[in-house]
């Protein structure tokens, strides 16, 4: 009953996407182009269906109705109340539902904003973006309604996968749609921005604000992911290079570069091919995520259910988009075109296009990395992996040069800056930060002499950040996540540098010595869960002249389905993290413990949050 | 920007008067040696993470090859004889991944050729 | 304006490419297997029988009756192993075939057990304690069977995974040839 109301509203989102697009193009071709009322009501409406919609399957999923295939392949009687709710979204068909809800939200809030703006513009975002609906409603539909039922009713679900009862995870997929969705109104807007001829400062302050917003979003998702994995997976670490962490990545920095290049469009009128281009990137980045992830084509820790149809349909639908972007880019290209746009070579215009040099270095590392493989394999039929050495090789050399070139960016002036032969201020703090990094390089027993310039230059980064919060000419949300960008590089940095670990099979009573500490396995309890059994191991790390710290790190086995997850205990503080997890080995009373100490591990969060609140400050203070 | 140009050189300076030592504990290069390396049974892990009877014999067999005082790419070239490129997370440089380590450089000396065009042609007309 | 059309051209020409690569790309199998990698020069490991408990060379497994011998690479707590053992126990009535069991690191006394259970299709077990020969030979998951030449000591043939009907088909048509 109710996965019926469900199937039919979606239906209705689907009608009401077609009539949307048709009354647009009648409004756009019409002599005097309006935009009517009736199209408010009508997206309305449509966002009301798809409201209803995910209510439905929410409701299914509260209830456990196992008629539902979707709820009794993801779901289970025995779950909590919070995983039931955001099992909605952690499969396939329910995520893809979400996404839409996103994307229709999106985009009657775009409408409800831009009251004032030019009327050919509006209609055309609205029918670009309403294309791009209706491509995901035929797709859902097609092939992965989240509302097909199941005969005879089971009494019980399959379950969620353990892995992903987590909070973390539970509200990371949300939040990195909110990013992606946004960009696809990006993408909407800019196309319509093109054709209308509207691509000016007018367009950048307008479109700015929901760059921050996918902008803020994306960041935030990206790192919910990677808390995900850092206190879950139970590796230790917080990013691992994987196919699906790297897909996400890709827009981040196409979406970084365009926050830059925008600015300039909207103080300075300039960089519009760019800024355009940027923005289609952006979206068909989003959109190859989708596909990559989706289609199963990646080898990767978490894909989602195999299925090469619907992979054909994405990749489709997401070529059909490229190519349309492209030939509308080619038509009106000329228009566009200004001559005199050329900057000279110290001034802010130039230092946003310096950031936009590395952010698109960065990116086709990281793109180049993810899917050089799937095109080797179908050119020659060797297969490869392309695993975080390589990322490490081409990426970290050239941070040294965007750390510096980051340090001076912000104080440039725009248009021209006149600049003194030698600042002897600099050169001294620069010395100093040599100095400085020389020490805490030498201090950690890496002597790797690499580490020193790259130390050297973010804290150079970070004393230049920190020096600017006091200048006056420099936006204070700018100030800001510039700031924790540096504490975020620096804090990954020596996160890398000074992490130790060690990995050993212990047995109940083992001891190990570990640089100046004793590790004690002391006992194993067992315990009952509702929906798992636990076995909760005692360790105890004693350091001379400290406290002894006691770890009580898990393993739970889930009963639906069948999985074994390790919970890392970690003790975390301002200046390091401490990190216990141990596995079971096939012999029973053996376990495998791995501890680490990883310092610095909690600004890496806390300085992403602020990079994003940075992003939030930026769309308030206008 | 000459500023830096200069802090660079000095920078530069500092470093050739340095020597570079390498950590050389075995346990060490065990945890390298392994974390490079791809798990055939949990293929998103590395051996080091992973804890399948195939990673666990492998690095059995790596501190066996440590032992006999086989050198690292020793090590890997043995792995990649029995189990293919695939089972190393750094791509080696060969015919096949030229473009894999190049296009990105390419890249960005493509692009930063564009800026300096950008930049330096009004430069010139001042 | 030809300028134009030329970039054109050649943006349109890479899309296509992206596009058929991906879409290809999409029916390939994203799983990593080693069965088209063969080994040709093993090298020669000893270990102990399982039940007469002397050295033995892996070159002494050869005479020179057969074309080639299989080896399977076996456990007792290897669950698919149970169900390709009758196809082992089928192969090993062909007078043809020798087969040579690696047990993977097992225990011995279960493995006896295993094969008391459902009969013992080897000639010959050699014992894998740490897992050390199934590398030398490329295997990496059990059950895994090679066939593995006489005359060069070369694996000409894989495979991975559990022996069923059709696989079993496949070795006596190769040892016909």
């Amino acid at each position: 009953m109710i996965s019926e109301l469900g199937h039919y509203s979606l239906v209705f989102v689907t009608i009401f996407s077609a009539i949307i697009i048709l009354q647009s193009f009648k409004y756009v071709l019409s002599e005097q182009i309006v935009f009517k009322n009736n199209l408010y009501n009508l997206i309305f409406l449509q966002l009301f269906f798809i409201v209803v919609s995910f209510l439905c399957l929410l409701i299914a999923f509260l209830y456990s109705d196992f008629s539902n295939v979707t709820v009794y392949n993801n779901s289970h009687t025995s779950k909590p109340l919070f995983y039931k709710v955001s099992g909605v979204w952690g499969n396939h068909e329910g995520s893809l539902l979400l996404w839409l809800l996103v994307l229709i939200l999106f985009l009657f809030l775009f409408i409800l904003n831009s009251k004032k703006v030019d009327n050919k513009y509006k209609l055309l975002t609205v029918i670009f973006q309403e294309i791009i609906i209706l491509g995901f409603l035929v797709f859902i539909i097609f092939t992965s309604n989240p509302f097909e039922y199941l005969f005879p009713v089971p009494n019980e679900g399959l379950g969620l996968n353990p892995i992903l009862q987590d909070p973390a995870l539970a509200i990371h997929p949300p939040i990195l749609y909110l990013g992606y969705v946004g960009s696809s109104l990006i993408f909407s807007s800019s196309l319509a921005a093109v054709i209308s001829n509207n691509v000016d400062s007018g367009w950048a302050k307008h479109i700015k604000k929901w760059v921050f917003i996918s902008w803020i979003f994306l960041t935030l998702g990206i790192m919910l992911g990677s808390v995900w994995a850092y206190y879950e997976l139970g590796w230790g670490g917080f990013w691992f290079w994987d196919p699906v962490e790297n897909v996400s990545l890709m827009p981040w920095f196409c979406l970084t570069a365009l926050l830059h290049s925008i600015v300039v469009l909207e103080k300075r009128n300039s960089l519009k091919n760019w800024t355009i281009i940027l923005s289609i990137a952006t979206f068909a980045l989003s959109m190859s995520g989708t596909f990559l992830v989706r289609s199963g084509i990646l080898n990767s820790i978490h894909t989602f259910a195999n299925d090469p149809s619907r992979g054909l349909f994405i990749l489709t639908f997401l070529f059909f988009l490229v190519v349309l972007a492209i030939t509308i880019l080619f038509i009106y290209f000329d228009k566009n075109e200004t001559k005199s746009d050329n900057f000279f070579l110290i001034s802010k215009e130039s230092a946003v296009l310096v950031n936009n040099w590395f952010m698109m270095y960065f990116l086709s590392v990281v793109l180049i990395g993810t899917i050089y493989p799937i095109f080797l394999e179908v050119i020659t039929n060797d297969k490869i992996s392309v695993g975080a050495p390589f990322y490490h090789k081409l990426i970290v050399p050239f941070l040294i040069p965007f750390f510096i070139f980051m340090s001076f960016g912000p104080r440039l002036k725009w248009i021209k800056n006149s600049y003194k032969k030698i600042n002897y201020k600099q050169i001294l703090i620069f010395l100093i930060t040599l100095l400085i990094s020389f020490l805490i390089v030498h201090n950690s027993g890496v002597r790797y002499l690499f580490s020193i310039f790259l130390i050297a230059a973010s804290i150079f980064l970070l004393i230049s950040s920190f020096r600017d919060l006091f200048k006056k000419k420099i936006q204070f949300p700018q100030k800001i996540s510039h700031l924790a960008f540096s504490i975020l590089i620096l804090s990954i940095l020596i996160n890398g540098i000074y992490s130790k670990e060690f990995n050993s099979n212990m047995r109940v009573g083992d001891q190990v010595k570990f640089m100046n500490k004793t590790i004690t396995f002391k006992s194993i309890n067992f315990y009952e869960e509702k929906n798992y059994r636990l076995l909760r191991g005692n360790f105890e790390i004693n350091e001379s002249g400290k406290n002894p710290l006691n770890f009580v790190p898990e393993i739970r086995i889930y009963n639906q389905p069948v999985i074994s997850t390790s919970e890392a205990d970690i003790k975390t503080t301002l200046l390091n993290d401490n990190f216990i997890v141990f596995s079971l080995l096939k012999e029973g009373e053996i376990f495998n413990v791995r501890y680490q100490y990883k310092p610095f591990m909690i600004w890496i969060w806390i300085s992403v949050m602020v990079l994003a609140f940075g992003g939030t400050l930026a769309i308030i203070k206008k | 920007m000459k500023t830096t140009l200069k802090l660079i050189t000095i920078f530069i300076i500092i470093v050739n008067s340095q020597n570079i030592l390498h950590a050389n504990d075995q346990n060490e290069r065990l945890d390298k040696l392994t974390k490079n390396l791809r798990c055939l049974i949990c293929q998103g892990q590395s051996v080091y993470d992973s804890q399948s009877d195939f990673a666990l014999s492998v690095r059995d067999l790596i501190i066996k090859k440590i032992d006999d005082g086989d050198n690292d790419q020793e090590i890997y070239s043995y792995l990649k004889t029995k189990y293919g490129d695939w089972i190393m997370y750094e791509p080696q440089l060969g015919k096949n991944t030229i473009l894999l380590w190049i296009l990105p450089l390419i890249l960005f000396i493509f692009g930063g050729l564009l800026i300096f065009r950008k930049a330096i042609i009004k430069l010139d007309k001042k | 304006m030809k300028n134009r059309n030329i970039k054109f051209f050649i943006i349109s020409l890479l899309v296509i490419f992206i596009f058929t690569t991906l879409a290809i790309g999409l029916k390939k199998e994203s799983t990593y297997t080693t069965e088209n990698i063969n080994i040709e020069n093993i090298e020669n490991f000893r270990s102990k029988e399982l039940f007469s408990n002397e050295l033995i060379e892996f070159t002494s497994l050869f005479d020179q009756n057969e074309k080639f011998i299989i080896l399977n690479i076996w456990a007792s707590w290897c669950l698919p192993c149970r169900s390709e053992h009758e196809f082992l126990m089928k192969l090993s009535q062909n007078s043809d075939i020798k087969i040579v069991g690696l047990n993977y690191k097992d225990n011995q006394e279960n493995a006896k057990e295993f094969l008391k259970e459902l009969g013992n299709p080897f000639e010959k077990i050699l014992i894998d304690r740490k897992g050390l020969i199934a590398i030398e030979i490329g295997a990496y998951g059990i059950p895994e069977t090679y066939l593995i030449d006489n005359y060069d000591k070369k694996i000409i043939k894989k495979y991975i995974g559990p022996i069923d009907k059709i696989k079993m088909e496949k070795i006596i048509s190769i040892l016909k040839l």
